[in-house]
């Protein structure tokens, strides 16, 4: 074993090769960096976010809230639906999973029953997406189909992971990473990112936008009375001014086709839209029936404008005014172009770390490091001499090299737990050699020859590193994927730490003893007595 | 030679004779009541839950170098938006390392029902108009569902870790090895949640990671003893078990040494030069490796001897060999 093979040394000279050309572009500027040649390695070293500074958003999305308010759009259609067919209905109850309408006359249950029938329309496989259940002989329960509302609950996930994303791109702040994190969650990553606030705002509005008429014919007895007609809801705007609104949706942000900060009157800064064919068609009758009167805009649930109609609006385009400044401005153009969540996004966890603090981190961990490695360095000089002690320490530089090139590879995130496992992953690789050494000096004791001992020191070894590294990668392997964030960042440098460090810490001692074998031609073993 | 006692490995005695296993019963006596008193504290003054597994929010704050943040009024002004528990802690500054009162931890609880984002807003006023302008470098807010799902994913973390290492054992060398691992390994384990009770660390997703870790370097430690103790048996065929157990550990003493004593230093480095995110990490890693070496000598493999052993190699006869005190009746 213990003779230079060939294979070895090319295999060692590989390492070497490897470890340099993926470390060096770590230490070149951005701009050189896209001077090279495309066939040269470029990517650097990830850094986490708790290094580089950032924000780590992880969202769920409200399926419950989602629901809700889907039950409450079946109730609306099935009003509609039965005024429109004459039935008198006497209460609408909305329940958990669907609607329970009471007839007020049991002898139009047929009439009911049929109108409700034509809401219900197949998808693709044919199956119903909508149920309509008599029960007893005046009430009806009209639900969604268990399929229908599971499809919702999931394209709600692909469609707020779409919107978020459109909202994040449209805020021109780079490398923002959108996942999907099991079922309904929702993971942002936006290193640099520094005001967390803003990022929230951004996509923690639903943003669903509404134009209403004003119920101005019962506006004044309703609000005085706290009976609202059913058709009718009661919306307050931003200094809590109650307002009687039309539940109708004239026009909905869906038919919002561009939004852009304007100028209005007095150069107040307001907001400029434009709708499709289909509102403008809509927002044009119901202006032109309409003049003398108020319409609301509402913006998840809140009236943000309520302009008295002064004339027919016909052309598709219309201004919101009101107290914005330029950041307020463009962040609601932002929600109102990215288009409205399916359901709301809740914020379940966030951490932030500023770019300072990230640099910080970044100060201590590599002094840590340089002094780790020191320690380990001279440790390994004194206790084993300038040769055996050289050598490792030679197997040591070997394995940052490696490590750093792996990560750089792999795209690994490097975290300051990482840091702390790069360290122990330094103390822990001389652990190979000294195994081999002890070895080496056990066998020496036993009254071996040199060469005998070596060899004998390498073999019995081996086992023993193996073993011994494997455990250490389980560990790895279980934090990799038990672990989120930093930890994981932690289980990669460890993980790859075991390997480079049982490749560098064996192959450099092997390589460098034979050839100080066959050069030196030694009588006895340095480190045995 | 030159220069005497150098490469130091030389001072180092050649041959120990130490009869560990002689003192296996004490030691065993002062680990099991290690282990109570370390259970029973994880309960009694209670895990410092960290806002990972326990929900809430934490903020750090500072102020430039050289002015203080008075921590009294801090605690006074977000006490009174009546969050629970608010904690406020004053730590080392991160660019200088020195704790000149420029900068605190801010930590308290988000109400059910609350909204996160609006809660953190009004801390951060709060804490402005008690005592001025600050900067607010680290904000991290985790909610109850998730804080609690990490904690059961933490602890499914440390159980299968435990036992992949015993099916690991197993399949390389024996059952009862296996368990003797496991029980150094639950042993480490235990003692390392009494240190972090005791020093009231706090107990986050990282020391969840520094103990796999300890976990880690401790199975290491035991497999190379294991190895040489596997070796021997199949050498001395006639030596009874306690005495290859003492000799397995001689022989492989200077390397345990040697590798624990690395590691320790550049741990303690770290605890010193890695700041404040990684001090109560690295101080858990120290001691758990200290714990893990301890137990690869007096937890691992003195148990083998209550199990016994099958002697030989694969042409012996296989046939377990009663001894001493310690063999199963």
């Amino acid at each position: 074993m213990i003779h230079l093979s060939r294979w070895k040394v090319i295999l060692l000279a590989l390492s070497v090769l490897f470890g340099i050309v993926f470390t060096v572009p770590n230490f070149l500027s951005q701009a050189q960096r896209d001077a090279l040649p495309g066939w040269v390695p470029k990517s650097t070293l990830n850094l986490g976010l708790d290094l580089q500074g950032g924000s780590y958003l992880l969202l769920e999305v409200d399926v419950p809230a989602m629901r809700a308010a889907r039950l409450n759009n079946l109730a609306e259609d099935a009003r509609t639906v039965l005024g429109e067919a004459n039935v008198s209905v006497s209460t609408i109850n909305r329940q958990s999973d669907g609607v329970i309408i009471t007839l007020s006359n049991p002898a139009q249950m047929e009439l009911a029953q049929q109108a409700m029938g034509a809401l219900i329309s197949g998808n693709a496989q044919g199956v119903a997406d909508r149920v309509v259940q008599r029960q007893g002989n005046d009430r009806i329960r009209y639900a969604f189909s268990d399929a229908t509302m599971n499809a919702m609950a999931s394209d709600a996930v692909t469609q707020s992971i779409e919107i978020v994303r459109r909202r994040l791109d449209s805020d021109g702040t780079k490398e923002i990473s959108i996942t999907r994190q099991g079922a309904n969650r929702i993971v942002v990553q936006a290193p640099g990112q520094s005001d967390p606030a803003a990022l929230k705002r951004l996509i923690g509005q639903t943003a669903q936008l509404t134009f209403q008429m004003e119920d101005y014919q019962n506006a004044a007895r309703a609000l005085q009375s706290g009976i609202i007609p059913p058709d009718s809801e009661v919306l307050m705007d931003e200094t809590g001014q109650p307002y009687l609104l039309k539940r109708r949706v004239v026009v909905s942000g869906e038919n919002l086709t561009k939004a852009s900060v304007g100028q209005g009157e007095n150069n107040q800064i307001a907001i400029d839209f434009r709708f499709d064919g289909q509102g403008a068609r809509r927002f044009g009758e119901a202006t032109s029936a309409n003049i003398g009167r108020r319409f609301a805009i509402v913006l998840d649930g809140k009236i943000i404008s309520i302009p008295t109609i002064n004339s027919a609006i016909s052309g598709g385009t219309g201004q919101i005014t009101g107290n914005y400044t330029i950041q307020s401005a463009s962040e609601f153009v932002n929600l109102l172009n990215g288009g409205a969540l399916p359901a709301p996004l809740n914020v379940e966890e966030s951490r932030t770390v500023s770019a300072e603090l990230g640099e910080d981190a970044v100060a201590a961990g590599a002094l840590s490091t340089a002094i780790g490695f020191l320690i380990i360095v001279v440790f390994m000089l004194l206790a084993y001499g300038l040769l055996f002690g050289g050598i490792s320490v030679i197997g040591l530089v070997l394995n940052g090299l490696m490590i750093v090139a792996c990560m750089s590879l792999v795209g690994a995130a490097l975290t300051l737990p990482g840091i702390a496992g790069l360290i122990l992953t330094f103390a822990v690789a001389v652990d190979a050699n000294v195994l081999i050494y002890e070895r080496m000096r056990d066998e020496a004791r036993a009254g071996r020859s040199v060469i005998a001992s070596m060899d004998a020191g390498f073999s019995k070894a081996m086992a023993t590193i193996i073993d011994a590294n494997v455990t250490t990668l389980v560990a790895a392997a279980i934090m990799f994927f038990a672990g989120a964030g930093p930890v994981r960042g932690f289980a990669w440098t460890l993980g790859i730490g075991v390997f480079t460090s049982v490749i560098s810490s064996v192959l450099v001692a092997q390589v460098l003893l034979a050839f100080w074998l066959k050069t030196a031609k030694p009588k006895k073993l340095p480190i045995a007595e | 030679m030159a220069m005497r006692g150098w490469p130091l490995i030389k001072l180092l005695p050649q041959k120990t004779n130490f009869r560990f296993v002689r003192y296996a019963k004490p030691a065993a006596f002062i680990s099991v009541i290690l282990c109570v008193a370390a259970l029973v504290s994880c309960f009694m003054p209670g895990l410092n839950m960290g806002i990972d597994f326990r929900g809430g929010a934490s903020l750090e704050v500072a102020k430039p170098a050289g002015q203080v943040i008075n921590l009294e009024d801090v605690r006074g002004a977000v006490s009174r938006l009546d969050l629970g528990d608010v904690g406020v802690q004053g730590i080392a500054r991160r660019d200088t390392n020195i704790d000149d009162g420029s900068t605190a931890i801010v930590r308290f609880q988000i109400p059910e029902g609350r909204d996160q984002t609006a809660v953190v807003t009004d801390v951060e006023t709060a804490i402005s108009q008690a005592t001025g302008q600050v900067t607010y470098s680290g904000v991290n807010v985790v909610g109850s569902k998730v804080s609690g799902e990490l904690f059961m994913s933490g602890l499914i973390a440390l159980g299968s870790a435990i036992g992949l290492m015993f099916l690991y054992i197993w399949f390389r060398f024996e059952p009862q090895f296996g368990f003797g691992a496991v029980a150094g390994l639950v042993h480490d384990v235990i003692l390392t949640f009494g240190l972090i009770v005791v020093f009231r660390l706090e107990f986050s997703l990282t020391m969840v990671a520094a103990i796999l870790t300890v976990i880690g370097y401790s199975m290491n430690d035991t497999v190379v003893v294991f190895d040489r103790l596997r070796e021997n048996l199949r050498k001395y065929k006639a030596m009874p078990l306690r005495d290859v157990i003492d000799l397995s550990l001689n022989e492989t003493l200077s390397r345990t040494i040697i590798t624990g004593v690395t590691a320790v230093m550049v741990l303690a480095a770290l605890a010193v030069f890695g700041g404040e995110a990684l001090f109560g990490f690295s101080i858990a890693l120290m001691f758990g490796i200290i714990i893990g070496t301890y137990s690869s000598i007096y937890v691992g493999a003195p148990i083998i001897l209550l199990w016994g052993v099958k002697r030989g190699g694969p042409s012996d006869d296989a046939k377990p060999i009663k001894l001493g005190m310690a063999s199963r009746p």
